[in-house]
């Protein structure tokens, strides 16, 4: 997996965490980080010293570099811009470099673990690569027949949105038809009901997914409780922009009585 | 729960071969390669309940339920109680339009209602709404839920009759207009001698606030959304495109506020309600504000 890098070389974060051990510190937060593999594992406490605006990424990198050089924890920008570094602090799944410390109040421990709805590998690093899987069942773009390749700003505005998306998959971790249900052989996921969304939309794209959509991506699976529009570091709107009008797609094709009789007798 | 608890995975966890997709086959969706309940999650190992978030996750649902449940309450006894619904030229919106068969036993408004009950039951904001408040499915996000096994979502009975929401909008649309006669009749006031005069009473505001209300929300339906555009892929390549684009954009404006369009056209529905009642139940006075002269009415035109 390319997109996976284990980071765990201490000193790398030294940088980002300027109060050093022999300082007097004037802040310290308690940091909770769950430590362990597939086979169990528990919340180890750390005290980290903190420097105005550090986010939750610093204090890992200033624990890796401190006090345990083998805490595996996956990122690679430190600028809410590569999704690599999702997990749930304080039970929330967001971004580590996207969360601030002084978010969270001077004397609450704050908890960091990684996602739940993957397997773990280590420490914060979880396997996301069934994701990579569901993206290459998915109907790719193919060109509208005889499209003649112009079109307008305002006929792509709509799917530019969708291409916001960074691959966090802190969507993907939060639905509850993932997390608690459990379906990941029947539901593709928000973060994919973006995607498809992205192409069903362009204006020069000729596929139509809504058989798929509804038959093997699950879209009907999906209740509409918003809560991967949640949690999006994008702040992609998934559930109003991609998974409704999606919905209203499928709608179109298998549900909507007066369509149907409609398509059969003038076949359009 | 103790969140800070350690933790163990059930059996057989740690497996993580990448499942493979094979190219020719049918593009059905790949599993973890790790057997379900063996995440950290661990699926339906959870009370409903559990969770690891350390906010206030309750408060929104609860609230919600509070105020669906209280709203729903006064709605269902105000349709069944039959009367208090006319007070001159105001009509309560639960009644409207007035339609009272002979062989009809019961309230009128539960020949009307089924419509927008029906409208907002299979609203997409509602079903959010309720989904989480009284079906905990999920109560607030992260958080653990019910154990059930056959999750289905919207796919079977009843759910799947949620797709038929565009059906219910169109006649929200047909019941918007009567409403809007309804508001301008509010405007005309009988005089005891014959005629009508033009004036704003107390219910003429009440009605012209909730049916205000209630077109908001109902332009913006995300059916609505997809009707008038969104089922477009390119605006510029069809006829009417121009006009289309811009319908879209309108609606898409009003559906960004449709969850504050939801509860406050359900607020002023029933506030429209119980101002008609208390005036025709003479617990209050309605008081007037007249515009004009008397239009005499005894050429047989009225409205
Ligand atoms: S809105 Fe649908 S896709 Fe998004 S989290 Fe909820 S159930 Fe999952
Ligand atoms: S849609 Fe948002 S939350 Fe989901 S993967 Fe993309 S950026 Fe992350
Ligand atoms: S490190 Fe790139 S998104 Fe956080
Ligand atoms: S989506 Fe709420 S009324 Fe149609």
């Amino acid at each position: 997996m390319t997109q996976t890098m284990v980071e765990s070389r201490p000193g790398t974060a030294t940088a980002q965490a300027p109060a050093g051990e022999g300082q007097a510190r004037s802040r310290e937060a308690v940091l909770r980080v769950f430590r362990g593999d597939a086979s169990g594992g528990s919340e180890v406490e750390y005290r980290v010293p903190v420097a105005p605006g550090m986010v939750v990424l610093d204090a890992i990198h200033w624990i890796q570099a401190h006090r345990a050089p083998d805490l595996a924890v996956r990122w690679n920008c430190k600028a809410a811009k590569c999704g690599s570094c999702s997990a749930e602090v304080n039970g929330k799944p967001s971004l580590m470099c996207k969360t601030r410390l002084d978010h969270f109040a001077q004397d609450r421990t704050i908890s960091v673990r990684p996602m739940k709805t993957f397997p773990i590998i280590k420490d914060l690093v979880t396997d996301v690569s069934w994701n990579y899987e569901v993206n290459k069942r998915i109907p790719p773009f193919k060109p509208r027949p005889g499209a003649d390749w112009r079109w307008q700003q305002s006929d792509v505005d709509r799917v530019q949105e969708f291409r916001k998306c960074i691959e966090c998959f802190l969507c993907q971790d939060v639905c509850h038809v993932l997390r608690t249900h459990e379906l990941k052989h029947q539901f593709a996921g928000p973060r994919f009901f973006v995607r498809i969304a992205g192409l069903e939309m362009h204006p020069m794209d000729g596929e139509d997914r809504s058989g798929f959509l509804k038959d093997h991506a699950g879209i009907g699976l999906c209740n509409i409780t918003k809560c991967c529009t949640e949690v999006c570091p994008e702040s992609i709107t998934i559930t109003d922009n991609a998974i409704i009008p999606l919905k209203e797609r499928v709608v179109d094709w298998f549900y909507d009585p007066l369509r149907m009789v409609w398509r059969k007798l003038t076949g359009r | 729960m103790n969140p800070h608890s350690d933790r163990s995975w059930a059996g057989g966890a740690g497996t993580l071969a990448a499942p493979s997709a094979s190219p020719g086959a049918l593009p059905g969706l790949p599993s973890t390669g790790v057997p379900a309940g063996s995440f950290r999650g661990r699926g339906f190992g959870e009370r409903l309940g559990a969770t690891e978030r350390e906010d206030a996750w309750w408060a929104q649902p609860l609230a919600q339920a509070i105020g669906l449940g209280l709203l729903g309450l006064y709605a269902t006894w105000a349709a069944f109680q039959g009367n208090h619904y006319e007070f001159g030229n105001y009509l309560s919106p639960f009644y409207s339009p007035l339609f009272k068969p002979s062989w009809w036993p019961i309230s009128p408004a539960i020949l009307i209602l089924w419509a927008p009950l029906g409208f907002r039951a299979t609203c997409y904001y509602y079903r959010k709404a309720y989904y989480r408040a009284f079906f905990g499915d999920p109560a607030a996000c992260a958080v653990g839920e019910i154990k059930s096994k056959g999750y289905c979502g919207e796919l079977k009975f009843p759910f799947v009759l949620q797709n038929l929401h565009r059906y219910f909008m169109y006649l929200a649309l047909v019941i918007l207009v009567i409403l809007w006669y309804d508001v301008i009749r509010s405007f005309a006031f009988a005089q005891p001698n014959g005629g009508f005069r033009i004036g704003i009473g107390g219910g003429t505001l009440a009605l012209l606030f909730n049916t205000t209300l209630l077109s908001l929300y109902t332009f913006s339906c995300h059916s609505l959304r997809h009707l008038v555009g969104g089922k477009l892929d390119c605006f510029s390549c069809v006829a009417a495109g121009g006009p289309r684009l811009k319908a879209w954009s309108a609606v898409s404006v009003l559906n960004g506020h449709h969850m504050g369009f939801a509860w406050w056209s359900l607020f002023s529905v029933c506030f429209a309600d119980l101002y008609v009642r208390l005036c025709s139940m003479g617990v209050i006075h309605d008081g007037v504000i007249y515009l004009s002269s008397l239009f005499d009415t005894a050429g047989g035109t009225g409205l």
